[in-house]
């Protein structure tokens, strides 16, 4: 077991941390979350200077436009992104995340060079078209159909919880090939084009009041059979791949981000007397050997990864922890910030030093970044399987135990 | 960075393992329970001649110089066999009281009661109860660990009442009504490092008692049927065991991490790492015996299975580290 970096590796934080120290303080602010068309411009803007500055796709291949570099400094860029305060993956975290590293293993060399260096350029932005209105947990029941004609397939059905498709040109798309009862056995996953006729989107509120998903439905949608990756009825194992990038390796930037608003807690109760409460400072202090304990499994993840290639089964184990203790933290967050985390919009001067600096030198949220990071709490134990799938994941295909 | 286990870890590992299966299997370890004298001398010796105490020790002492990573490895698999015997204060105590590190002098370790009062910086409690010396009857050595220090009595001067039945009935129990000063050993830097160290292999141990009742538990729920089938093909019973894992393979990462930061100090902070693990540790080790002796159903509270041996056992060992709350403290300060 060795956490020390090597020369090569610490090479390369130093010349990501001196370009984002550069760059990062030129970026505007970031458009509100009720202005997708504008997130997307700045996000894939965003995108394109890492791709320009040889940092879009750490651990993507060269022929697909990355960088070829391994997963450790894919954990490296992450932690140094956090640091910088630099904007992470936005409204493409599914091409950067999901559909891009699943066509590098399953697609083949001609998909890989069509679909991989514009997600990384910043040109096409990707949404995913998994779940549906009668196939959430239960992803293999699934029921959008596709029926082959000639070079394409004819696509009829609904999707649910798609993020970000009103600004999306493609959609990782999972549909039914095999007959009506052949479950994970009758999926393929295709690449459908968000241009194509037969295409509708209703945005979807969330409880935070924002629109960033929705539902999508598709009419004789026609997709070109080069657009499939992997095989026809394969798409479920493809799907697998695809999950164990998201359970992996896409949460590491959650965990930095919830030390460094534990930090900003601690400061904001040393500034108003509640850190003198035994209780409080427990508290802090159980939370954070938590999110240590945390990334100590992530970086075991990714050396895991860095020997195998794909992450492993550990990723749920991980994804389970980490967003349960999210809530947590963000439930003291909101005990801390009192009757300031009843308003969504910034209130200047709530709990007194919000969005300065402590005497510690950590920077002390707001209530509306306490507010929100608390909402979207909720989200974290449903999104990319709900906890208690992780824990049937878990019982079953790491502890062995029989299918109910 | 790679924080997988390396090859030679792997082996220390599997050698410690194939040990404990050997000499020490759970029917032999248990036919000791309730005895005064639980783990015999050509055991004793066995576990020195494996490096159990002597393997960080320099080699040119006659230690095998392995850093604090290579130990969490080995103590995981004495927990996980529930090897009985002061195998941590014996280690802890290699090179600083004579013959510990090679086996020929047991070392047991109580901690010094804080005056009531006189409360440290964060509030840890003042002295509670009587005085608890595990294994005193085996004891050559027992070193005792204060704020301000480290001293060693000689067991045989201690006016010391044997407990009728202890909790863990492979860690039997004295009663002290006084601990004489003793000589000194160390000073509270010392006495700093030791608890800083016991935090980490008392963590490994424990660790070792959360993966023993994982594999405990799973095993039971393949094998019990109720309503027709495995009783582990039920969520609520699959969700209890799901989240042992999850607790014993983030307490794993916890400890490994924290005795890597001791070997590699650049990489972070010792102290706060090892305070933190020890408190993951223990609650893992807790909360997994409690669950493993639920899943059981009634025959968890029998004497029969094991699980309550391990949950007691657990129960001892978060005694070898501070308080939950002190550890906690230890954490919120240094963050």
């Amino acid at each position: 077991m060795d956490l020390r970096y090597s020369e090569s590796e610490e090479a390369f934080r130093a010349g990501l941390r001196s370009w984002l120290a550069e760059v990062v303080p030129t970026l505007g602010p970031k458009p509100s979350n009720l202005d997708w068309l504008g997130r997307r411009a700045y996000d894939t803007t965003w995108q394109r200077m890492l791709f320009d500055a040889g940092y879009a796709g750490i651990d993507w291949p060269v022929e697909g436009g990355g960088r070829g570099a391994s997963p450790v400094e894919q954990l490296v860029y992450l932690e140094e992104l956090e640091r910088a305060h630099a904007p992470y993956v936005g409204v493409n975290f599914v091409g950067l995340l999901h559909a891009g590293p699943t066509v590098i293993v399953e697609g083949t060399p001609e998909q890989r060079a069509r679909f991989l260096p514009p997600i990384l350029r910043g040109e096409e932005v990707w949404c995913q078209g998994f779940s549906e209105p009668g196939a959430g947990s239960d992803l293999a029941s699934l029921r959008t159909r596709a029926e082959r004609d000639g070079d394409e397939y004819v696509v009829t059905g609904q999707k649910i919880w798609t993020s970000h498709a009103e600004v999306a040109d493609f959609c990782e798309l999972l549909v039914r090939t095999g007959s009506e009862d052949s479950r994970h056995r009758g999926i393929t996953w295709l690449a459908l084009p968000m241009d194509r006729p037969g295409i509708d989107f209703r945005p979807l509120r969330t409880i935070a009041g924002s629109t960033e998903f929705g539902e999508l439905f598709l009419d004789g949608v026609r997709v070109p059979v080069a657009n499939r990756i992997g095989d026809e009825n394969d798409g479920w194992r493809v799907t697998m791949t695809t999950l164990s990038f998201e359970r992996g390796t896409a949460f590491v930037g959650e965990v930095l981000q919830s030390m460094e608003l534990l930090r900003g807690l601690r400061s904001m109760a040393r500034s108003t007397g509640e850190w003198h409460e035994a209780e409080v400072r427990r508290r802090v202090g159980h939370l954070g050997a938590e999110l240590d304990a945390l990334w100590a499994l992530a970086r075991r993840n990714v050396s895991q990864a860095a020997r195998t290639g794909v992450p492993g089964i550990g990723g749920s184990v991980y994804k389970l922890a980490l967003s349960e203790l999210r809530q947590r933290i963000a439930e003291l967050a909101m005990e801390l910030v009192g009757p300031a985390g009843l308003v969504f919009g910034d209130l200047p001067g709530a709990r007194g030093l919000a969005g300065a600096d402590g005497a510690d030198g950590a920077r002390i949220p707001g209530n509306a970044e306490i507010v929100h990071t608390w909402v979207h709490s909720f989200s974290r134990t449903i999104a990319a399987g709900t906890s208690q799938i992780q824990r049937n994941i878990i019982a079953e295909r790491i502890l062995g135990l029989p299918k109910g | 960075m790679d924080f997988e286990l390396s090859e030679d870890e792997v082996a220390l590992a599997e050698g410690m393992r194939r040990l404990c299966a050997g000499r020490f299997p759970l029917e032999r370890v248990r036919a000791a329970e309730g005895e005064r004298v639980v783990m015999d001398g050509a055991g004793w010796s066995e576990l020195a001649d494996a490096g159990v105490f002597s393997l960080r020790w320099a080699e040119e002492s006659g230690g095998l110089g392995l850093p604090m990573a290579a130990a969490t490895v080995v103590f995981e698999e004495l927990g996980r066999a529930l090897v009985p015997g002061p195998i941590l204060s014996s280690h802890l105590a290699a090179g600083v009281v004579e013959g510990a590190a090679d086996g020929k002098v047991m070392v047991g370790a109580v901690s010094r009661p804080r005056v009531p009062g006189a409360s440290r910086e964060h509030g840890a409690s003042g002295a509670r109860g009587p005085i608890v010396v595990e294994h005193l009857g085996s004891l050559g050595a027992l070193v005792v660990v204060g704020d301000d220090g480290l001293a060693v009595v000689d067991p045989a001067t201690l006016d010391a009442v044997a407990v009728e039945r202890s909790l863990d009935p492979l860690t039997p129990l004295w009663l002290v009504d006084h601990l004489p000063a003793g000589e000194q050993i160390g000073g509270a830097d010392e006495a700093a490092r030791w608890r800083r160290d016991a935090s980490v292999l008392g963590g490994a141990l424990l660790v070792g008692l959360a993966t023993a009742t994982v594999d405990l538990a799973v095993a039971y729920a393949k094998q019990r049927e109720q309503f027709g089938k495995p009783i582990g093909s039920f969520q609520a019973v699959k969700h209890l065991c799901a989240d042992m894992l999850v607790r014993s393979e983030v307490a794993r990462a916890a400890v490994h991490a924290a005795a890597v930061t001791i070997d590699q100090p650049d990489v972070g902070d010792a102290t706060r790492a090892a305070a933190g693990a020890g408190l993951l540790a223990v609650e893992a080790a807790v909360a997994n015996g409690k669950t493993c002796i639920q899943v059981h159903g009634g025959m968890g509270f029998t004497w029969e299975v094991p699980a309550h041996l391990y949950l007691m056992r657990a129960r001892v060992l978060a005694g070898a580290l501070e308080g939950a709350d002190a550890l906690a403290e230890i954490v919120a300060e240094r963050y």
